[in-house]
């Protein structure tokens, strides 16, 4: 009987989307907490090697970054296509290393200054010049604490 | 008496409001955080010592500018770096108080004493591609962390590798310390001893 009767009540109810906003909004929160939005606008190609002895940078506000990689396809005009570096939003020459540090360091606490690691993010392709003189330039400011950011290859060993 | 319906407030557009939002995060997240292989860079120091290392005690890897790699002197591929680095470090060819009771090598007395005085000299051009010096830096770091891991195994029961993801994981202060010096002892067996020289022009 009761079949026949839903069989007549043709007009289906409405479903309700009352709840759709909570949904979005619990999506909408995960996201909001997850996000670290990039300090840096990349300059430089950046694509960084592969490795799998890797260790996680953990707390970013100990961490001060350096770029290096070859001016992107828009910026090539003005200063042509040799690996540059790039701090904070500009590019900028080995010299400019120091004073870099220096700026990061007087930015925090005397307490964290002994923990600041410098992140180098440097493209594969960059020659190893670069890199040495970044290195030397490091050490003259005594920031020893490096490391250099890979992407993980996940093949065992 | 009448009563006075209150209009109720259409919530349609809520979820519109939420999805530009969503939206914005969605594009905007980077959730990967950074790995990398860290490293310590030696201080410059005012007066420069000599230090003598025995030649059997040092292995010298170099890459030169067409990105090979030699190890004393002998052409290698990179896949079997990582073997000769362990071959090398694990090879306790000292006796008396050179001697290294924990190491499995073959004890040949033409390589290094024991892995506190074993040091691998890494050298590059200027030339030299930066994923190839990471890659080779990856791999040096694997020899020494699968000596470590096998010590760490034999002592603690625990590979090296995993003291360190759970030091990363935990909270507890007690177990921070006792990890901190489990890790600390397995180090001082395998100090990690890679000499870098300034980059060169080319050899």
């Amino acid at each position: 009987m009761s079949i026949l009767k839903n069989k007549r009540n043709k007009a289906l109810p409405e479903i309700s989307t009352a709840s759709l906003p909570d949904i979005v909004f619990m999506l909408l929160f995960f996201f909001m907490v997850a996000t670290v939005i990039r300090e840096n606008v990349l300059m430089v190609e950046n694509e960084m090697p592969m490795a799998n002895q890797i260790e996680k940078l953990d707390k970013s506000d100990l961490v001060m970054y350096i770029y290096a990689g070859k001016p992107s396809s828009r910026y090539r005009s003005r200063v042509g296509d040799q690996a540059r570096i790039q701090l904070n939003d500009k590019f900028a020459d080995v010299g400019d290393i120091k004073a870099f540090v220096m700026a990061e360091r007087a930015s925090r606490t005397e307490t964290m200054i002994p923990f600041l690691t410098t992140a180098l993010r440097i493209d594969k392709f960059a020659n190893m010049g670069l890199v040495g003189d970044i290195k030397n330039e490091l050490r003259e400011v005594n920031a020893l604490k490096i490391n250099y950011n890979t992407r993980i290859d996940n093949n065992p060993d | 008496m009448t009563r006075r319906l209150v209009p109720r407030v259409n919530a349609g557009s809520m979820a519109d409001i939420a999805f530009l939002l969503l939206i914005f995060f969605l594009v905007s997240t980077t959730i990967e955080t950074d790995y990398g292989i860290g490293k310590q860079l030696p201080p410059i120091e005012d007066v420069q010592t000599d230090i003598v290392i025995k030649e059997k005690n040092l292995l010298e890897v170099r890459l030169n500018q067409n990105n090979e790699i030699s190890v004393d002197g002998v052409k290698m591929n990179i896949s079997k770096l990582k073997e000769v680095v362990v071959a090398f470090l694990d090879n306790g060819g000292g006796s008396g108080n050179e001697s290294c009771e924990y190491c499995r090598g073959k004890h040949d007395a033409i390589s290094s004493d024991n892995p506190g005085r074993a040091v691998i000299s890494l050298a590059n051009s200027r030339e030299t591609n930066y994923a190839t010096y990471i890659a080779v830096q990856n791999e040096l770091t694997a020899a020494y962390t699968k000596l470590r891991n096998r010590e760490a195994k034999r002592m603690y029961g625990v590979s090296y590798s995993e003291m360190k993801s759970n030091l990363q994981k935990t909270r507890n202060r007690d177990q921070i310390l006792e990890l901190n010096e489990k890790i600390k002892a397995i180090r001082s067996l395998y100090p990690e001893r890679i000499s870098e020289i300034m980059p060169v022009d080319s050899y």
